[in-house]
């Protein structure tokens, strides 16, 4: 059912060519839009869900950014495809659980998914790699534009665009962008960065897994209201704050790397060792490594070139991925082998770390 | 000693502690390690803690007026429950007890954002027929039928314009 998409020669998050950034992977915007004339769909039967899809598939597909898009059904997918979809973030848990009735529109390039019949009757994601906040919100917006030409939207003139949830009332648009953050945990400064721009309506997340720890040291930072400012001021104050946690996660490598050189070039040394030589990596250690490895890159001890292989890594290293490449139903310690084996065969051709960029500086 | 904290949704020990701030409030949310797997606590994707504060809160005014939605039938409880409304008309229905939920949410309570061309058209060509129509009742009932022609002729001139619309549209 996916292999045209996992196995597309041109997805935007592990195929891209284009120039990979320090400290942020990839932006995203996603709007909440509901159909006036139809319940939302927790609330709607399944009849009435149907009726919702296929409007919303016929008029989609005539969309000429989404002549070479995808549709599927999430009833016709195998839990591992669903899981896989997820790990990428083209669905949500929540279209997982609604699962008859509802389906997904993924272009060819990936970088933008239709929910249909989530929470809401259609979310909107589109996303990049790197920092592109305003020129996403250009696209998503004109796209978005569309949809309400062909689509008769829920919208009050003061309560803007009608959602399901009222979180999400008023411009329904979540913006996100995915962070890199080894300095700010490693100086233990997470926490307390998490507080300052939660008193700006900023949510912050950990990617793979929970709290300030997460492994992978990625991040989620987003928007937490809707209602009140436009799309224009919520990413304005969004990208003030990004710019500013980039600065302070810049400062806490610095400071790192001036204070404790030998542990900073030790915990890199081990992580290229491991990763070109396990042969059991739990998706845990592997994003643990992994994030290693990229700041390593982003301190020129590794050729710039290779981030973007490693950001690559991040996503086919989830446990669905893993299950999905080696194409039979295998047990976690299995899982595990599997994961090592790719990941010495993506770094067998890694060239040896050069530190040389820390003695110019001394 | 009455010193453990307990779950905000059941009586269970409280063992997840949670703290945001939203509009320089803090909000504080003990819960129960169940309870913080269904609320999504543990998926970083669908957990929010201001929808999860909203859920909670409008499930402790039980006895508030019980309002309910023409178009869908949703109720008070419903939307307590939930914390989520039935359908778009379910917004006017719940008007008298909206504002302070979006008080608590949001950074103001008046949409500033996009505005939708389409369907501010479409908007106000249902409440312009709606009212023609009306009107069109109300002169064929008075008898003033000279009237009521021009109503019918408008309404089927504002008809057949949309019906041109509508082609332009999907064409």
């Amino acid at each position: 059912m996916i292999e045209s998409i996992i196995g597309g020669r041109k997805a935007e998050l592990t195929q891209s060519s284009k120039r990979t950034a320090p400290v942020v992977l990839s932006t995203r915007i996603r709007l909440a839009r509901n159909l006036a004339d139809s319940p939302f769909p927790q609330r709607a039967n399944l009849s009435q869900r149907r009726v919702v899809l296929t409007d919303c598939v016929s008029q989609i597909q005539r969309l000429e950014s989404m002549e070479s898009g995808t549709f599927i059904e999430i009833e016709q997918l195998s839990d591992l495809e669903k899981q896989v979809l997820l790990e990428r973030h083209l669905i949500s848990s929540e279209l997982i659980e609604s699962s008859k009735g509802c389906g997904v529109y993924i272009n060819s390039e990936q970088t933008c998914s239709i929910m249909i019949n989530e929470e809401d009757h259609l979310r909107i994601q589109f996303l990049k790699t790197g920092f592109n906040l305003k020129s996403l919100w250009k696209r998503i917006n004109s796209f978005d534009d569309a949809i309400d030409q062909y689509l008769n939207l829920a919208y009050s003139e003061e309560l803007g665009y009608l959602t399901a949830c009222p979180t999400n009332l008023g411009t329904g648009m979540r913006a996100s962008v995915m962070m890199h953050l080894p300095g700010l945990v490693l100086s233990e400064n997470m926490e307390k960065v998490t507080r300052a721009v939660g008193q700006l309506g900023i949510v912050v997340r950990g990617h793979f897994g929970e709290g300030s720890d997460a492994s992978g040291h990625i991040f989620q930072i987003s928007n937490q209201q809707t209602l009140g400012e436009s799309e224009p001021e919520i990413l304005e104050r969004l990208g003030n704050v990004l710019k500013s946690i980039i600065d302070q996660e810049l400062n806490a490598r610095f400071k790192y790397l001036e204070d404790k050189p030998e542990l900073l070039m030790d915990q890199i040394g081990r992580a290229y060792g491991v990763l070109q030589n396990a042969h059991v990596l739990s998706s845990n250690e592997a994003m643990h490594l992994l994030s290693l490895l990229r700041l390593a890159v982003d301190f020129n001890f590794l050729p710039e070139s290779r981030r973007a292989e490693v950001d690559r890594c991040f996503i086919e290293c989830q446990p669905g991925h893993i299950q999905y490449d080696v194409k039979s139903d295998i047990a976690p310690e299995l899982r595990d082998t599997a994961r090592a084996a790719k990941l010495r065969s993506v770094f067998s051709k890694l060239p040896p770390l050069s530190f040389d960029s820390l003695e110019e500086n001394k | 000693m009455g010193d453990v904290l307990k779950c905000k949704f059941c009586d269970e020990v409280a063992t997840v502690h949670l703290t945001q701030i939203i509009n320089n409030k803090i909000h504080k949310v003990d819960l129960c390690e169940t309870c913080a797997q269904q609320k999504g606590v543990s998926d970083p994707e669908g957990f929010s803690l201001a929808e999860m504060l909203m859920q909670s809160n409008a499930a402790m005014g039980s006895d508030d007026q019980q309002l309910q939605c023409p178009a869908c039938g949703f109720n008070t409880s419903d939307f307590r429950r939930t914390g989520r409304m039935g359908c778009a008309e379910c917004y006017t229905a719940f008007e008298p007890i909206l504002e302070p939920i979006l008080e608590d949410m949001h950074s103001g309570l008046k949409h500033t954002g996009k505005v939708p061309s389409h369907a501010l058209n479409r908007q106000s060509y249902h409440t312009r027929l709606h009212h023609l129509k009306a009107a069109l009742v109300r002169a064929v009932e008075g008898e003033a039928y000279e009237e009521a022609a021009k109503y019918r002729d408008e309404i089927h001139a504002l008809e057949s314009g949309a019906s041109e619309q509508n082609k332009v549209n999907k064409a």
